[in-house]
């Protein structure tokens, strides 16, 4: 069998966790989801509709907020007592940390950002690196495979309903599994365009060349109801903050519409705008990587392209 | 206070790479090296620490002797030391790496209060060293973060949650691991490369056990064939752009 640990935030999904139950399920043994804390309960359906034959839901007065170190503790439990071949979560920042105290704890290996898998002893699985511009084929040794599935490696698909069977599980967990846990919140700003949201970014690159430069950028942006993104290039100079970066170490984007501005298309910022549906590359370098990435592009100088751009979209929108 | 980072060298990427014909490496043939833009910052943010709270920071990294560029790096940027955990440059997976780690750090005999580590390697993307030293020394650990803040005889530390942040109050000696963003990182002064040059490297040559997790084969990605549409040069192609804009739907509200 195969425990596979469902991501939420106070019983809010994380959509990522569907998909890895979407590969877990293909794998050819039996799927058992796991849901950490009683506010998670009510995920068991959904659970269910993308192929968990039974989910546990592990019931605890304490994990009401994510402690990684008890939820870790919670899978080695569930390990122990069930012996599963291998364990899966999603190559998110929860997802991976869990996953990495399970292993600390357990000894055993553990293999991130997996895209395909095929058990065995050996298990093994091609994985994505640096931030998925390469490819590892790898195996594992050791009783339980600690797997964690890349982000949008694979589509989330329902599989037939069923209604599941439900287990709850009552852990034993110390005090010093909880000495770190989120303690305090700083919810998101309401009103701005996220950046891993935006259907339109408009982003800049080191061409911009100059804070000053990226008025027209934020002019365009502001028009199409988009956001700003930048290059490191950018944040590196200072003329932007890092939380606007895309890219590897930045944020991952997924609009409709990048607008790539004097940026040159290095494959850790491309990573980063992998998930957006189309690309328009503005840049004087007809030969530069970001043009052949694109779908469309402007051969030209964005400081001349873009406050034209802009004139066009008020035109069009009057 | 005092602190250790630990970071790796990575080769300068970033255009279309080519691997060495085992398929084991990139080939680097044509590259520099650097180390992960979370290490750099981890590395800033211990020297900002030091200058603000007073004590003693040292880089430390597996790898071959090569590494000691990277390592002279860090202390060019205001490490006081460095450690090197000499490999014959083959991979170590991140259990032996954080292994060999756990045993530096006990070996070194400084109390650290806090151990740095970048989120994950730019190159090998693990997500677990870090993590596993904690274990092993017992101490509390918090990953990608990207604001700490040091409170009497603990930190607070923030990481980014679904546009907002979560809050960790977490006891001293601990593990963090950071992400870019958390400081922009100083270039280093003449003077600071100067002085890094002139200083010691301690050295220790860790046993390795073998892998858990053995790497097979490198493999570049396919990818999707597709064509570009030039719209024009210069500022006479807008009118098309904004075509393409209708065309996609992009005025709907
Ligand atoms: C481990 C690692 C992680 C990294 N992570 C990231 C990341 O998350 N995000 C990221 O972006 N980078 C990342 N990088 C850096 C990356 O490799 C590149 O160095 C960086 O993306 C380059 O930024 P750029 O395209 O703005 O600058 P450049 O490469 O200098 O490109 C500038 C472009 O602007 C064009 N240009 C110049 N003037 C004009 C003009 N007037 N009009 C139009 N076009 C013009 C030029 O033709 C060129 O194509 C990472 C690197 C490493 C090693």
């Amino acid at each position: 069998m195969i425990i596979a640990l469902i991501e939420h935030d106070r019983g809010k999904l994380n959509e990522s966790s569907l998909e890895m139950l979407t590969l877990g399920r293909g794998l050819g043994l039996p799927l058992h989801a796991v849901l950490i804390g009683e506010a998670a309960r009510p995920l068991a359906d959904r659970a269910a509709a993308f192929g968990a034959a039974t989910v546990h839901v592990v019931q605890h007065e304490r994990l009401a907020e994510y402690a990684p170190e008890a939820w870790a503790q919670c899978v080695v439990e569930l390990i122990e007592s069930l012996k599963p071949e291998a364990v899966l979560a999603s190559g998110t920042d929860r997802g991976n940390e869990v996953m990495a105290h399970v292993a600390a704890q357990t000894r055993l290996p553990m293999a991130a950002n997996c895209i395909e898998i095929k058990l065995g002893n050996p298990c093994v699985v091609t994985r994505a690196r640096w931030g998925g511009s390469l490819l590892e084929e790898a195996r594992l040794n050791g009783s339980t495979h600690l797997l964690t599935v890349a982000p949008l490696a694979v589509e989330a698909v329902e599989s037939p309903a069923r209604s599941p069977t439900i287990n709850t599980v009552t852990p034993t967990l110390d005090d010093k599994v909880f000495r770190v846990r989120v303690s305090g919140r700083v919810e998101a700003g309401a009103g701005k365009i996220s950046l891993a949201e935006a259907r339109v970014v408009v982003g800049g690159g080191r061409g911009v060349g100059s804070a000053e430069g990226f008025k027209p950028l934020e002019e365009l942006a502001e028009l199409m109801g988009g956001a700003v993104g930048c290059s490191r290039a950018v944040t590196s100079l200072g003329w932007r903050p890092h939380a606007e970066q895309v890219g590897q170490t930045g944020t991952r984007i997924a609009p409709d519409l990048y607008i790539a501005c004097g940026v040159s298309g290095a494959t850790q910022h491309l990573i980063g705008a992998r998930g957006s549906k189309h690309i328009l590359a503005i840049n004087t370098d007809a030969d530069a990587p970001i043009v052949a990435a694109a779908d469309y592009a402007i051969i030209g100088d964005l400081h001349e392209v873009i406050p034209a751009l802009c004139a066009e979209v008020k035109k069009a929108m009057a | 206070m005092n602190i250790l980072v630990c970071i790796k060298r990575i080769p300068a990427t970033g255009g279309k790479v080519s691997l060495t014909a085992d398929e084991q490496e990139i080939d680097t043939r044509h590259l520099g090296f650097t180390v992960s833009p979370h290490e750099e910052c981890a590395v800033e943010e211990a020297v900002r620490l030091i200058e603000a709270n007073g004590g003693s920071s040292a880089v430390l990294t597996l790898g071959a002797e090569v590494s000691t560029e990277q390592l002279r790096d860090a202390m060019a940027m205001g490490i006081d030391r460095a450690i090197l955990l000499e490999t014959d440059g083959r991979e170590w997976d991140a259990g032996s790496t954080a292994a060999a780690i756990v045993e530096a750090v006990r070996a070194d005999g400084m109390n650290f209060d806090l151990l740095l580590f970048g989120n994950e390697a730019a190159d090998t993307g693990d997500y677990q060293v870090g993590i596993r030293v904690a274990h092993a020394l017992g101490l509390p650990c918090v990953t990608g973060i990207k604001s700490l803040e040091i409170k009497g005889g603990g930190a607070v530390a923030k990481r980014e949650a679904s546009g907002g942040w979560d809050i960790f109050e977490i006891p001293l000696p601990a593990v963090v691991t950071v992400k870019e963003g958390i400081n922009l990182p100083r270039y280093p002064s003449f003077q600071g490369r100067l002085k890094a040059k002139k200083k010691d490297i301690a050295r220790a040559k860790p046993q390795w056990n073998g892998n858990q997790m053995e790497k097979a084969r490198l493999k570049i990605p396919k990818e999707q064939e597709h064509q570009v549409e030039i719209l024009g040069n210069g500022p006479g192609a807008a009118p098309k752009a904004v075509e393409v804009f209708q065309k996609l739907g992009l005025f709907q509200k």
